[in-house]
């Protein structure tokens, strides 16, 4: 079972590119349909728990699954699977890449390459923004100034949102209560 | 002691990183290149190239990837279990307390209060990577790369798979910047 989980985290973690969302229908295919670890159900309310917790939701994902399956061991299992394909590729890539970054092909391409990573880190803020209010977007314009113009550190932004959310949730309680 | 230092840049990263990939990029900017100064804003760039083309999460490649530049084997030990270790006590605890997650108002108010604030963060990644604060500015110097992002750009909108695009954008980079100045 420990194997079977590490296994398939191996597998999912090795053709996850581009992040959490893009392996959403491997996972899918892998946890529910072939090894029936966890129902739908219980897959919807995990993403929604992957992405409200920090941290990556691929190691989330894993950490979820993991641990309904085989506990606390088995989210350590599928945690160590999900990591270890980009921890040896990256591992490889950060040994050799200083030797070839000086080279003129190289570094043409990374050149392009960089513009291009801005477009795609670019691209879903028009869906993130669009339907959203005024002072929402507001919000969301003053924090990439903090952080972008002034160097603030995000965590204090994103601490700030944290006690904001709780104190909501804490007044709309306390008037549940009294209503 | 540059372990400590690095268990605990990527210990805070991996705590404060809601939101996913993009959002974790701007908090992984602030603590490796404008706190620490691990590195440059333009090695920072490149390392986002190699986490689009290579596979997993990109909070796990930059801490495997900076733990390694800074520290050796063992640095990429520490940043890669550091940026983990929130993910798996958090998760656990959640999985534990509150299962029934979908009903439960406190979670989806806290998530609320914190998009438009990660929204923020995507776009200052973004900012930094095109007009860095420190260092010599190496992006977006000619009119090549805005050519290529306006590309991208649209890419994306149309779908247009991102690793065939970084990967054109690559083979573009050479043919611009590379070859077509031998010619001349």
């Amino acid at each position: 079972m420990l194997l079977q989980l590490f296994t398939t985290f191996f597998k999912i973690g090795l053709f996850c590119f581009g992040g959490g969302f893009a392996m959403i229908p491997l996972i899918e295919r892998e946890v529910i349909e072939r090894w029936q670890w966890i129902n739908r159900k219980d897959f919807l309310d995990m993403l929604v728990l992957a992405q409200s917790t920090p941290g990556p939701v691929a190691v989330n994902t894993a950490v979820f699954v993991g641990y309904k399956t085989a506990g606390v061991v088995g989210a350590i299992a599928a945690t160590l699977g999900t990591v270890l394909p980009s921890f040896i590729v990256i591992l490889v890539v950060a040994m050799f890449f200083a030797e070839v970054r000086d080279n003129r092909y190289v570094d043409a391409a990374f050149r392009a390459m960089r513009p291009a990573v801005v477009a795609l880190i670019i691209a879903p803020l028009v869906g993130l923004v669009r339907g959203s209010k005024w002072y929402m977007m507001a919000i969301s314009a003053a924090v990439a100034l903090l952080v972008w113009y002034c160097g603030l550190s995000p965590v204090y932004l994103i601490a700030a949102g944290v006690v904001v959310g709780l104190a909501i949730a804490l007044y709309s309680y306390r008037k549940g209560v009294q209503q | 002691m540059i372990y400590l230092q690095i268990f605990f840049s990527y210990l805070k990263i991996g705590f404060f990183g809601f939101g996913g990939g993009y959002a974790m990029l701007s908090l992984i900017q602030n603590e490796i290149v404008e706190q620490r100064g691990w590195l440059t804003a333009t090695q920072f760039a490149d390392i986002v190239a190699i986490s689009q083309i290579t596979p997993g999460p990109i909070a796990i490649n930059s801490a495997t990837y900076i733990g390694y530049t800074v520290a050796g084997l063992g640095g990429s030990v520490v940043a890669t279990f550091a940026v983990c270790l929130p993910s798996l006590t958090l998760m656990l605890l959640l999985t534990l307390f509150f299962l029934r997650h979908r009903e439960n108002r406190v979670i989806q108010s806290v998530m609320k209060a914190v998009t438009p604030i990660v929204v923020g963060m995507i776009a200052s990644a973004a900012l930094l990577l095109m007009f860095p604060r420190s260092g010599e500015n190496e992006n977006f110097t000619d009119i090549w790369s805005w050519l290529l992002f306006a590309a991208c750009l649209y890419g994306s909108y149309r779908k247009v798979n991102p690793i065939l695009m970084i990967l054109l954008s690559a083979a573009a980079g050479v043919v611009i910047y590379a070859i077509a100045p031998m010619i001349q």
